[in-house]
């Protein structure tokens, strides 16, 4: 898909190139920072854009110039976008009605609509009498109740505080374990991604950088921005000195030689960028020769871990993220001395 | 309170400038006073408009008992009727096709043309619709009677009823129409079930706009209405020419309770928000 905006001089190309099978009955995300691209793909899958180039299947069959009334699928949006003169009842019953259901099948999807989304008592309520987790309940019993093929949902809790928010992921969860239809999740939130997905794709400026599950993306990133993007991440340089398929050895600035993972279109020798989680790696008292040396420069508490930010011996900044464990002193004090010990495949080679 | 901290402090609150409140009262009275001596002298049991006697409501029976104005009344009614209800439907249909499309070249020309007629003298356009009247008169010989007035006044009316239209459509959020497309409803039926339902406040506030304008007319009315075609402007303007009686008081004071009672519905339903 390629979609381009504006003319001239003046085109922005909020999409290019991309490509994505998504499969039936899965909760696939689309990650990434705001104005990646992931909200005019999801537009373009609902027809409220049309595509520059490329198309849209379902099935095998193109939706790419059916108009959005003519698509089975539905979309909650980021407003919620619920009809303020309507009722709950008039706005979920709003699709079933555009299509011609009878007056007592609308009648019983509604209530079984109302009854998923715990909503069965404000049927009669105005959405402007509705509360911000109330009006997401309608917007996604709106969307839900024509059983669409695919379920569209545009940042769909970013307007809700916290607690709300990790209630409705939950919910959602539920939701799409009962009804069985495929969500297509646009999110900017990592940890949202990570915590309700079946896969994701990270997208960064109109370019799909990495489609995986959330252990895949997390564990290994094949990017430098999907590494900084999602979790923490600490970058080093090495050198490839082997490569076997989906492992290469590398041997580090300080000379250790390790495992590590790679993606298949990373280089097969030379120089390249590594990344490591901070929790991938332990720390051990006083310097060794041949390890990553540093300092423990500050030290942030957690509850149930600790950050080390250290310098290393050549200026980089590193983090290292050790669990607490009950009634035990910190291990390392601020300014101690310290070795970063790196095991076996907790590197990954980044292609860039 | 929520707002309290958007206040304009006292310093450079304009309220509290020397001579703020002596301004505006001077405005006011140099406005509203002449207006409240004409409503005062039509319950004068006098003949005479400046100097005072007694109350009564003679003049108001007499008006209402008038030929004259009875018929000027009902031509005023059944011109401003005929425009409201035109001026209207054009008015909504122009302000869809400037803000629920895709932008198209020319399209901010199109809102300058539409709102032009607000800008031109309005001596300009009445003489101007006189002679386009003459004409198909003279070389088509097509004469719509009273119609020619209903005509005139529609078409002056158009961007009265279009402004208010128009920025309530603008206020109104895109994605609404979006989702009842995503809810497989047609273009008619987004219109019809979505769009028009929240507009209906624009389309009263743009309808009685027109009205007024077209009750309140003298100049293009003058031009084009033949004779027998007196709406109640010109005929409290025949009036006056033989001297000001308390019987135009009252017929003017009736006048202004009409506009009072539609500038107030307009201001109450611009002030409701959906």
């Amino acid at each position: 898909m390629t979609k381009v905006f504006g003319g001239g001089t003046d085109v922005v190309r909020a999409l290019d190139g991309v490509s994505l099978g998504i499969q039936e009955n899965e909760f696939f995300t689309l990650l990434g920072p705001s104005g990646c691209g992931k909200t005019t793909l999801l537009r373009l899958i609902a027809g409220f854009e049309q595509p520059s180039g490329g198309e849209i299947l379902l099935d095998g069959a193109s939706l790419t110039h059916l108009p959005p009334f003519r698509r089975p699928v539905n979309t909650v949006f980021q407003s919620y976008a619920l009809f303020p003169h309507m009722t709950v009842i008039d706005n979920i019953a709003f699709g079933l009605e555009m299509r011609g259901l009878s007056k007592t099948e609308t009648a019983d999807h509604v209530a079984e609509m109302l009854d998923l989304v715990k909503l069965s008592d404000l049927g009669k309520r105005k959405p402007g009498q509705l509360s911000g987790g109330q009006q997401q309940r309608v917007a996604l019993a709106r969307a839900l109740a024509n059983h669409p093929r695919v379920l569209l949902l545009d940042e769909p809790l970013s307007a809700l505080d916290l607690k709300l928010r990790k209630e409705m992921q939950i919910e959602l969860k539920r939701i799409h374990r009962d009804t069985g239809i495929t969500f297509i999740f646009v999110t900017h939130d990592q940890g949202e991604a990570l915590t309700m997905s079946d896969r994701i794709a990270v997208m960064n400026a109109g370019h799909v950088l990495q489609v995986g599950s959330p252990t895949e993306i997390y564990e290994h990133p094949t990017s430098h921005f999907v590494a900084d993007f999602i979790g923490e991440t600490n970058f080093l340089e090495g050198e490839v000195v082997a490569r076997d398929g989906a492992s290469a050895k590398v041997r580090l600035s300080s000379g250790v030689e390790r495992q590590a993972s790679a993606p298949k279109d990373a280089a097969a020798a030379g120089r390249v960028s590594l990344a490591i989680r901070p929790e991938r790696v332990t720390l051990s008292q006083s310097r060794q020769t041949g390890a990553l040396n540093g300092r423990v420069e500050t030290m942030v508490y957690f509850g149930t871990d600790t950050n080390y930010h250290l310098r290393l011996e050549d200026g980089r900044a590193f983090m290292v993220r050790l669990q607490n464990h009950e009634g035990a002193q910190a291990p390392f004090a601020t300014g101690d001395e310290v070795a970063v010990e790196i095991a076996d495949h907790a590197l990954q080679v980044l292609r860039d | 309170m929520a707002d309290t901290a958007h206040r304009t402090p006292r310093a450079l609150d304009l309220k509290y400038q020397p001579g703020f409140t002596s301004v505006a009262m001077l405005c006011f009275f140099v406005l509203y006073a002449p207006i409240a001596v004409l409503v005062f002298f039509s319950f004068n049991a006098n003949r005479s408009v400046t100097r005072w006697t007694e109350f009564s409501l003679d003049w108001y029976v007499r008006a209402l008992a008038n030929e004259g104005i009875q018929n000027a009344a009902v031509t005023s009614l059944e011109v401003a009727v005929f425009a409201t209800v035109f001026a209207t439907s054009i008015a909504t249909a122009a302000a869809l096709a400037t803000t629920r499309v895709a932008r198209y070249r020319g399209m901010t020309a199109a809102y300058t043309v539409i709102n032009m007629p607000l800008m031109v003298p309005e001596i300009v356009t009445a003489v101007a619709t006189l002679s386009f009247f003459a004409l198909l008169r003279t070389t088509l010989g097509i004469n719509f009677g009273l119609g020619n007035v209903m005509i005139a006044h529609t078409v002056f009316c158009i961007p009265f009823a279009y402004l208010p239209i128009r920025a309530r459509l603008e206020n109104m959020d895109l994605t609404l129409e979006q989702a009842a497309a995503d809810l497989y409803a047609t273009p008619w039926r987004t219109f019809r079930r979505v769009t028009l339902p929240l507009l209906v406040p624009g389309v009263i506030a743009g309808a009685m706009l027109a009205f007024i304008i077209s009750l309140d007319d003298v100049i293009i009315t003058m031009m084009v209405a033949g004779p027998g075609q007196t709406t109640l402007p010109i005929y409290i303007l025949g009036q006056i020419r033989r001297g000001v009686t308390p019987e135009v008081n009252a017929v003017s004071t009736i006048l202004l309770a009409v506009s009072i009672l539609f500038v107030t519905l307009f201001f109450l339903l611009g002030r409701r928000r959906t």
